[in-house]
């Protein structure tokens, strides 16, 4: 098992969290996590962070990392 | 009756009403105020003497059904920067300029006797100019109540406060929006050259307009309808911005590091949770605020709000994430209301936002404050820059100019403007834009962050040197031609991803002059403006080598990432390639 931290931002923490220190068996993909938390049914993934780097839903999630899930989002 | 252009002269006086050159007969916004400031306006000048100018128009779509299309553009040559500067605007001046058929306001020279202010009254056939003796040492809520007390509730307003009364380069132009409140054009210390020319404020006769004619009814309805749902069902312009604001940035660029902190000394703030658009949006809700608030009459994504304190107390408008930043993580403060608080403050004063923060983070270092002092940097604002204080007048005069003063090394502008809310070491497509537009470091020309970190118009890795130059390019292009019509600029998020946005763009445009340009005649209209700019701060002293990052961004690694600015000066020369 690894220790990921999930943090949600935007409409995704509607009725969920911002931030949460979680338990995942190893080799999980992104994708299913955001498959597990169910963010992406109203609003598709705009932004995936690793570690504040992007990545994409494949991406195998290794002990102690930060994945950050944004809906798309903009200002200026 | 066509518009027609309105040329006020203040050395004596006077005012004339001009048939529009054919030269500048297609062009609006940004394009005329840059062709107009390039060809009246000596690139060597001073920016406060006689011989600089103001030149107001309306885009090309102001004053239309067109959704978002109230975005008013000033030129002039800029005190801050000493280069050319286009600086739009929401509030309601566009349409009514439109609606009055003004295609441009040209305002010239100074008066012989400096010892008064003016407001002008501009109407359909007349420029009036009336001695304001009681609005002097006046700011902007004081004047805009002035003026609301004297002609119809429509009128538009425009006006300077104290510190555009003493020229300060942190100054800017107040407008008045369709709620009362204000906006500004913000940047390049405008409301300086207003100051200098002895204008008070400016007001356009609404009692009195027509409705702009459009030469194809049927055919702009259309493309109104499609470009309008573009805008509403894209996820940026129709969910995230009316639901959050333009706030909603603060965590997602502090998530990609590249966050401005502590005077740029990291690319993350603690407290980010704090100021975030998130936390915002919940105050907002538990307080009776709203969070949809459009600038400008026909805006359909409404990213402004109204944002009260704990009792439920009106605090501020227009909260922008810019701001926040400046005055959050820049200056360190965690404290949202206060900021909220300093916003109002400098609405009503008419300072930059982005300026004067940056200005106050640099303080830090020059010994006048702490970080995280909300109350010390309220009081520097309120009792030192508002009273003209010799401190005043130094933070009042920009980074570039404190920096100086106090001998200091990191000081973040470029072309002596300050440096906004987006890391350019660490999101590098947008370090390009400011270095290399003709404005300054300005987040608006070019707006690379949609590419960089919000995988709008696709993906540049942010902190790799490969694609940014022609992304930033491509980006300055469409925005100089994005801003001659007139359209708010967070229509670009649409038209990176939707391809019914631009075309119906451009049938609008088509539809309301008779006219049939093409994409092709829109990038070029772009790219026109750019080397026009360009070819005016040439003139101007502003050659290649003001094209440049501060060097401290190139020794000092920017956490978490670790990064510097790497680019060679060839590479970023090869911008103007096009």
């Amino acid at each position: 098992m690894i220790n990921v931290t999930v943090k949600l931002f935007a409409q995704y923490r509607e009725n969920r969290f911002k931030v949460e220190q979680r338990v995942y068996k190893k080799g999980i993909h992104a994708s299913e996590i955001i498959e597990e938390l169910g963010v992406a049914k109203a609003l598709p993934i705009g932004v995936l962070m690793v570690n504040s780097r992007h990545e994409s839903e494949s991406y195998i999630l290794q002990e102690g990392d930060i994945i950050a899930l944004f809906p798309k989002v903009g200002g200026g | 009756m066509s518009d027609l252009i309105y040329r006020v002269n203040m050395s004596n006086l006077s005012f004339s009403i001009e048939e529009v050159p054919a030269g500048w007969m297609g062009l609006g916004g940004r394009g005329l105020t840059s062709t107009i400031v390039a060809s009246e306006v000596d690139p060597e000048c001073h920016p406060l003497g006689p011989n600089n100018k103001m030149v107001f128009a309306p885009g090309l779509l102001s004053g239309t059904s067109a959704s978002n299309s109230g975005r008013n553009s000033l030129g002039a040559k800029s005190p801050l920067t000493g280069g050319i500067k286009e600086s739009n605007v929401g509030g309601t001046s566009a349409g009514i300029f439109s609606k009055l058929g003004v295609k441009a306001l040209i305002i010239e020279g100074i008066p012989q006797d400096t010892s008064s202010f003016y407001q002008l009254h501009i109407t359909k056939d007349n420029v009036e100019f009336i001695k304001v003796p009681e609005l002097v040492g006046k700011n902007n809520y004081f004047v805009l109540d002035a003026m609301l007390a004297k002609y119809d509730k429509k009128v538009a307003v425009m006006s300077i406060g104290r510190p555009g009364e003493m020229c300060m380069l942190t100054s800017n132009i107040s407008v008045k929006d369709p709620k009362g409140k204000l906006r500004s054009h913000g940047r390049g210390g405008l409301g300086a050259v207003m100051g200098s020319k002895k204008i008070k404020c400016i007001t356009v006769d609404a009692a009195d307009y027509k409705e702009v004619t459009i030469a194809d009814p049927e055919k702009f309805k259309a493309a109104s309808k499609i470009f309008t749902k573009a805008l509403q069902e894209n996820p940026i312009s129709g969910e995230g911005l009316p639901a959050f604001g333009t706030n909603v940035l603060v965590n997602i660029i502090n998530e990609a590091g590249g966050l401005p902190t502590r005077n740029f000394r990291s690319g993350t703030f603690e407290f980010a949770e704090n100021i975030c658009g998130e936390t915002m949006a919940e105050n907002i809700k538990a307080r009776g605020g709203d969070t949809t608030h459009g600038c400008h009459a026909g805006c359909v994504i409404q990213c402004s709000q109204t944002y009260n304190d704990k009792d439920g107390k009106y605090l501020t408008s227009g909260f922008e994430y810019e701001m926040i930043w400046a005055f959050g993580a820049n200056l360190g403060i965690k404290d949202l209301d206060l900021i909220a608080k300093i916003d109002a403050l400098m609405d009503d004063l008419g300072l930059d936002a982005i300026e004067t923060g940056v200005t106050l983070g640099l303080a830090v270092d020059a010994g006048i404050l702490e970080y995280g002092d909300g109350e010390r940097a309220y009081k520097l604002i309120a009792e030192d820059i508002a009273n003209g204080t010799p401190l005043g007048r130094i933070i009042g005069s920009g980074a570039g100019n404190l920096g100086k003063l106090y001998g200091l090394v990191r000081v973040p502008v470029v072309k002596n403007q300050s440096i906004p809310a987006y890391e350019p070491r660490a999101i590098k497509g947008q370090g390009v834009t400011y270095v290399t537009t003709p404005m300054g470091a300005d987040h608006t020309a070019g707006y690379a962050v949609a590419t960089n970190i919000l995988n709008s118009g696709g993906y540049v890795d942010p902190l790799k040197k490969e694609g940014q130059v022609e992304l930033s390019r491509n980006l300055q292009i469409a925005s100089a031609a994005v801003d001659s019509t007139g359209m708010c600029i967070f229509v670009a998020f649409p038209a990176l991803d939707d391809p019914a946005c631009l075309p119906a763009l451009i049938d609008m445009i088509n539809a309301r002059f008779g006219i049939a340009i093409t994409a092709d005649d829109v990038m070029n209209l772009g790219k026109n403006i750019l080397k026009t700019e360009h070819a005016f701060n040439l003139k101007a002293g502003l050659g290649n080598a003001s094209d440049r990052i501060p060097e401290f961004m190139k020794y000092e690694k920017l956490p978490p990432h670790n990064v510097v600015w790497d680019f060679t000066n060839e590479e970023i020369d090869e911008f103007w390639n096009f």
